[in-house]
């Protein structure tokens, strides 16, 4: 039998297999428990957190669209004090591999929140998301600019301490997103992860308004797919030492190992939980079966493959 | 809210189409799905992929379960009731027997019973009639009296199958357009319904509208009041956050998930004003 060195870093911290849940897709990781052993994902990334308890927004929050959907959910979350004292304990207790994605409103909501995560055991690494559609100011949107996305990356950087990986989220609703890598990678993180949805809308014909609520939602799923494999090879071939994980519409192994030659070091399941719960394992068996199919022992090998000899 | 494990007794199955039959403008569909059935309590749901693999449509279809029999000839079986509408709806009524989908259940909260005897009176609007005939079954095992009142646009909406009525005392029905029983919309029958049969506690499933009109009746006579919401839903099994009805929290507001905290919900617990809701979430 082949055998496959199936395991991964994202900076200094190793990973047993590449395949992760994406930020907001898998809630609090109780839901999918249910469905495959939690300490079979690489690591489970959590809904990205905020300081206060938040409501999110009103109804309709979804609209199907062609291989996607759109999200208008609005950070809807616990707030950190009720996530660290249920979430974080409940997580750590099953062993698996976390990845706390946070979220603020401003620069100093992201110290705060890196501040308490410090003295927090048991997490692999902080997911800095700065790139929420969902908010009701566009502006607010860290990831469009490269300053904005520094201030809140430094932020983080000088309350977070220790080594805990710094991974920052990116949109791919910018004109640049290399000069967006490129400002946070000097800013120093360890790792990036792409992409974040795509800003869209559905106006539903019959009442001739806007299907969601907050009128905007993210599109997620396949359609997006080749937006994050473009994302991602442009930013490997910029950066490619910086780990990335990859995520965009991923819902079979053959669309993980399309990101992966890219230049992802990790794959994260997003959308495709929703259609199927088991999809994380789905996709981390059949993207085994590829590689071992292509000839690789060692996952890591065919991370960025498609830039090599180009 | 009782804290119980999430999604405890669900399971993703690839389920038998072992009947499909057109019930007026509706589909009476049977699935084998083995031991699932024993789990399924009257007012879960099920959770269907539609299409292959390939498929467009990426996310689930969610259905009230209308009747889950444990041990039948074909072991145990899941009945749905499903109106032809969209895509999603459109390509499962057109299995045919002996294909397979792709389905997960039983899913969301259960009808809860009283634990004495009660006059019960569950109101159904269209195909939402659909899982309160398990539920009068049981309400009428337990020794309640069971009067059920069902709405409709028009006649031939209204599902009414001849071997659920045998669970019911007294029988109901409304139309907007007055092509059967009473003419008008069915919450304008409730309050005198209420006096008659001194209904004691309200099950209801159907539109959003109509629960919504049904609360407002429950609020001014003070008796308990079930209802089985719908709101559009992505996954289902409680990851994706989309379908969430505001419920009274504290001094404000809580969006939670119809999936797991319902379908089935307190509606005094719901706030149902859409003004009400906007200003909370912007106060």
């Amino acid at each position: 039998m082949t055998t496959l060195d199936y395991s991964t870093k994202i900076g200094s911290k190793r990973f047993s297999n590449p395949i992760f849940t994406a930020s907001g897709c898998a809630s609090s990781g109780q839901e999918l428990s249910q469905f495959f052993p939690l300490t079979d994902l690489g690591a489970i990334v959590t809904k990205s957190i905020m300081t206060k308890p938040r409501t999110g927004r009103n109804t309709p929050r979804m609209a199907e669209t062609p291989s996607g959907m759109l999200n208008s959910i609005g950070l809807q979350g616990p707030g950190i004090d009720a996530f660290l004292e249920n979430d974080i304990p409940w997580l750590v207790d099953q062993k698996v591999k976390v990845i706390v994605s946070i979220a603020g409103e401003t620069v100093e909501e992201y110290g705060v929140l890196s501040r308490r995560l410090r003295a927090v055991s048991g997490i692999s690494a902080v997911e800095v998301n700065i790139s929420c559609p969902n908010v009701e100011n566009r502006g607010q949107v860290f990831a469009c600019h490269p300053d904005t996305s520094v201030a809140v990356i430094e932020a983080v950087r000088r309350n977070i301490g220790g080594e805990l990986p710094i991974v920052a989220k990116l949109s791919p609703d910018v004109t640049d997103i290399v000069e967006i890598a490129k400002s946070v990678v000097n800013a120093g993180v360890d790792g990036l992860a792409l992409i974040n949805t795509l800003l869209g809308m559905v106006i539903d014909v019959n009442t001739m308004k806007p299907k969601l609520a907050g009128k905007t939602g993210g599109l997620s799923g396949p359609a997006i797919r080749p937006v994050a494999v473009r994302a991602i090879y442009q930013v490997h071939q910029a950066f490619p030492n910086i780990p990335i994980v990859g995520m965009g519409g991923v819902s079979t192994g053959r669309d993980a190992l399309e990101l992966i030659l890219a230049g992802a070091s990790a794959v994260s399941i997003g959308t495709a939980s929703f259609g199927n719960p088991n999809a994380a394992m789905l996709v981390k068996n059949q993207l085994s079966d590829l590689l071992i199919e292509r000839g690789f022992k060692d996952f890591r090998d065919a991370i960025g493959f498609a830039h090599r000899g180009v | 809210m009782i804290p119980h494990r999430i999604n405890k007794s669900a399971v993703q199955i690839s389920a038998e189409v072992i009947s499909n039959k057109k019930f007026g403008p509706y589909h009476h569909m049977v699935f084998a799905v083995g031991e699932m059935a024993a789990n399924s309590r009257p007012g879960n749901f099920v959770a269907i992929a539609i299409g292959d693999s390939q498929s467009a449509h990426i996310l689930r279809r969610a259905f009230a379960v209308y009747r889950a029999i444990d041990k039948g000839p074909m072991g145990g079986s899941i009945e749905l009731v499903i109106a032809p509408h969209g895509q999603g709806s459109t390509w499962l009524c057109s299995r045919t027997v002996g294909e397979f989908v792709d389905l997960i259940g039983p899913l969301g909260t259960a009808f809860g019973v009283p634990s004495s005897n009660a006059n019960a009176m569950l109101i159904g609007g269209g195909y939402g009639s659909a899982p309160l005939f398990a539920l009068a079954e049981l309400l009428k095992n337990r020794g309640c009296r069971v009067d059920m009142v069902l709405g409709a646009s028009t006649a031939a909406k209204i599902f009414a199958p001849l071997e659920g009525k045998r669970s019911v005392s007294s029988l109901t029905l409304t139309t907007d357009d007055g092509s059967a029983g009473i003419h008008g919309q069915i919450s304008e029958a409730i309050p005198r319904l209420i006096r008659e049969y001194k209904t004691e506690v309200i099950y209801s499933c159907g539109p959003m509208g109509m629960l919504s009109a049904i609360a407002k009746i429950a609020e001014d006579f003070d008796i308990a009041h079930q209802c089985s919401v719908e709101e559009s839903m992505a996954c289902g099994i409680g990851v994706c956050m989309t379908c969430v009805v505001p419920i009274k929290y504290e001094s404000g507001i809580k969006m939670v998930r119809t999936c797991i905290d319902g379908p089935v919900m307190d509606a005094a617990e719901i706030i149902w004003d859409k003004k009400t809701v906007t200003d909370l979430l912007h106060s």
